[in-house]
C-alpha cells in the first residue's frame, strides 16, 4: 500500500508535467492542425534558461523562492519569444503549402533546435541548485518533498490559470472561434495571425515551466531531454484527444501515472516504452481519444 | 443621390485558374436595400467573399466609403462598418450562442453599449436568449440564421452583406427573417446586400436588383421593374 501511494504521488506529479507539455501539443494542433515537433525542444530551452537563471540568482543569495518565482517569469517569457519567432519564421510563409511540408519543416527546427542547445550549453548534463527545496513529510507512508508539491502547485496553477484565459476571456474566445472557422473569425475581425502567435506563445511558457520543473525535479537537465519528453507529451495530448484542452491535462496525468507504476512493478529499465504502447493502442482502438470528438465541450 | 457606400469597378476573382466572376460593376447607396439574384454557382456568393477581401480579386476595384479597400486583409473590414453574413451562416459550432455574440463585437471595447447591443439582439430573437448558453452547433436552422445575424448586428455595421439567409429555411421564419432585415434597414439605417436564390422574396424586400449569370451581371434594374420583367419571372421567378 505504502508503495502503491508513493507511486501515486509519484505518478501526479510526473503527469502534471506531461499535461503542461501536451497542452502545447494541442493547442497547436487545434488552431493549425500542425504537430509541432519543435516543441520538445522548447521544454528543453525552457529546463536551461531556469538552471541558467536559478544558478545565478542562488549565487547572489536570493531566497529560493523569489529565485523560482522570477526564473519561471523570465523564462517562460523567453520561451514564448522563441515560440513565436519559430513560428514566424518557419511555419507561417507555409501557411498555404501542405501540411506535410510544414510538418517537416517542424522536424527540421526540432534538429536545429536541439543542436543549437548542444553547441551553446554542452552536451553534459546541467546540474541544477540541489539546495533549493529541501525535505518534505510523510503521509500514509508515502514520503512527499516539497520539491513535488512546489511542482504540483505550479502546476495547478498554471492549468487552472490557462482554462480561465481559454474559456472565460475575450482573446480565449477569439482563440476557439479562430479554431473552429478561420474564414468566419476573419470576418468578425479576428487577425488569424495574431491568435496563432499567441497559441504557439501561451504553449511554449507551459512546456517552458514544465522544463524548468523537470529540471529542478531530477536535478539536471541535457540538450537532448525534450525528445522522449515531446513525445511522451504528445502521446498524451492523442490519449486525450487532440485538440481537446482538458482531454491533454487528463491524458498527461494518465501517462505519467501509468509510467511511474509500470516503472515501479514492471521494469524502470522500460518506463519510457509505455507511453508508446499506450499511443499506438490509442490510434488503433480510439483515434480520437479518451475525451474524443463527442466530448467536444472542451475542445479549442 | 449621394455617394456610393459601396462600389465595384469591373471586378474578376477566380479560384485556382477557375474563373468565377468576370468584370462585375456594382453600385450600392447609403439606405438601400440591394439584391444579387441569380442561379446556383452564377459567382453571387463569390461576388460577396471578393468584397469582403476573403477571395482576392484578380481585377478592377471595390470602394467602401469612398476608400478602396480591395487588397485589405478581410479582418479589418468589420471594425469600419462592413460586415458579412455567409453562406451557411457559418455559427462557431463549439461557442455558445452568447459567446458568438461576443465574437461579433470582438473588435469592440465600448462594454456598456456591447451589453445594450446584446440586449437589442436578444429582443430580435427571443429564442437566443433562451438557448445563450448552448452550443451553436446544437441550433436549428433558423436559429443558426437567426444567431449569424444577430452576430453581425453586435458589431453595428453599417454595411450588411447577407447571403442566402432563406437558405433551408421553413416559410414562417424565413417570413420572420426578411421582417427583421426590413427592421434593421428601416429602423437601424443599415444598407443591406442581399444575395438569394429566392427571386421573389429578395426583390420584394429590395429597392434594387442586379442578375448575375455565368460569373457577369446581366441586368441591373429597380426591383420593380425586374419583379414586372417577363425575361425575369421566366427564368427565375418560376413562371
Amino acid at each position: 500500500m505504502e508503495v502503491f501511494l508513493q507511486q501515486l504521488v509519484n505518478g501526479i506529479t510526473l503527469g502534471g508535467v506531461y499535461a503542461l507539455v501536451a497542452l502545447g501539443y494541442t493547442m497547436v494542433y487545434g488552431i493549425i492542425q500542425l504537430i509541432n515537433f519543435a516543441h520538445g525542444e522548447i521544454f528543453a530551452a525552457g529546463g536551461y534558461m531556469g538552471v541558467i537563471l536559478i544558478s545565478w540568482m542562488v549565487a547572489q543569495g536570493y531566497p529560493p523562492f523569489v529565485c523560482l518565482g522570477v526564473a519561471l517569469a523570465l523564462a517562460m517569457g523567453y520561451c514564448a519569444l522563441l515560440a513565436m519567432a519559430v513560428e514566424k519564421l518557419v511555419y507561417k510563409p507555409l501557411r498555404s503549402s501542405s501540411r506535410l511540408s510544414v510538418l517537416l519543416s517542424a522536424l527540421g527546427m526540432s534538429i536545429f533546435l536541439q543542436n543549437g542547445l548542444m553547441l551553446t550549453q554542452g552536451v553534459y548534463d546541467r546540474a541544477y541548485p540541489g539546495e533549493m527545496v529541501q525535505g518534505g513529510f510523510e503521509i500514509g507512508g508515502a514520503m512527499v518533498s516539497y520539491m513535488q508539491v512546489v511542482i504540483v502547485g505550479v502546476t495547478v496553477f498554471l492549468l487552472v490559470a490557462l482554462n480561465g484565459l481559454v474559456f472565460r476571456t475575450r482573446i480565449g474566445k477569439a482563440m476557439r472561434a479562430t479554431a473552429q472557422d478561420k474564414t468566419m473569425s476573419a470576418l468578425v475581425g479576428i487577425n488569424a495571425s495574431r491568435i496563432i502567435s499567441l497559441t504557439f506563445a501561451i504553449g511554449a511558457a507551459l512546456a517552458c515551466a514544465a522544463g524548468i520543473m523537470v529540471g529542478m525535479y531530477y536535478g539536471s537537465v541535457r540538450y537532448d531531454m525534450g525528445f522522449v519528453l515531446g513525445v511522451k507529451a504528445f502521446s498524451a495530448a492523442v490519449l486525450g484527444g487532440i485538440g481537446n484542452i482538458t482531454g491533454a491535462m487528463l491524458g498527461g496525468l494518465v501517462i505519467g501515472i501509468i509510467e511511474v507504476f509500470a516503472a515501479g512493478y514492471i521494469s524502470s529499465e522500460y518506463k519510457d516504452v509505455f507511453a508508446f504502447i499506450i499511443l499506438i493502442a490509442v490510434l488503433y482502438f480510439r483515434p480520437t481519444g479518451i475525451m474524443g470528438e463527442n466530448v467536444d465541450d472542451t475542445r479549442v | 443621390m449621394g455617394a456610393p457606400i459601396l462600389e465595384l469597378r469591373h471586378v474578376s476573382a477566380a479560384y485556382g485558374r477557375i474563373k468565377a466572376i468576370k468584370d462585375i460593376s456594382l453600385v450600392v447607396h447609403p439606405g438601400e436595400v440591394v439584391s444579387i439574384i441569380g442561379a446556383n454557382g452564377a459567382g453571387k456568393s463569390t461576388t460577396l467573399m471578393s468584397i469582403c477581401g476573403v477571395l482576392p480579386i484578380s481585377g478592377g476595384e471595390v470602394y467602401y466609403d469612398g476608400r478602396r479597400i480591395d487588397g485589405l486583409a478581410a479582418d479589418l473590414l468589420p471594425s469600419q462598418g462592413l460586415c458579412q453574413v455567409p453562406e451557411g451562416r457559418r455559427i462557431f459550432p463549439r461557442l455558445t450562442v452568447e459567446e458568438n455574440l461576443d465574437m461579433g463585437a470582438f473588435f469592440r471595447r465600448d462594454k456598456a453599449a456591447i451589453e445594450h447591443d446584446k440586449n437589442r439582439v436578444f429582443q430580435l430573437f427571443p429564442i437566443l436568449l433562451e438557448r445563450r448558453r448552448q452550443h451553436g452547433g446544437t441550433l436549428s436552422g433558423g436559429e443558426q440564421q437567426m444567431l449569424a445575424m444577430g452576430r453581425a448586428l453586435m458589431s453595428r455595421p453599417r454595411l450588411l452583406l447577407l447571403d442566402e439567409p432563406s437558405l433551408g429555411l421553413a416559410p414562417l421564419i424565413v417570413q420572420q427573417i426578411f421582417r427583421i432585415i426590413r427592421e434593421i434597414n428601416e429602423v437601424d439605417g443599415v444598407t443591406v446586400v442581399l444575395v438569394e436564390q429566392n427571386a421573389n422574396l429578395a426583390l420584394q424586400a429590395s429597392t434594387r436588383g442586379y442578375v448575375l449569370e455565368t460569373g457577369s451581371v446581366i441586368l441591373q434594374d429597380e426591383a420593380r421593374a425586374l419583379l414586372a420583367n417577363p425575361d425575369i419571372r421566366k427564368a427565375y421567378l418560376g413562371e
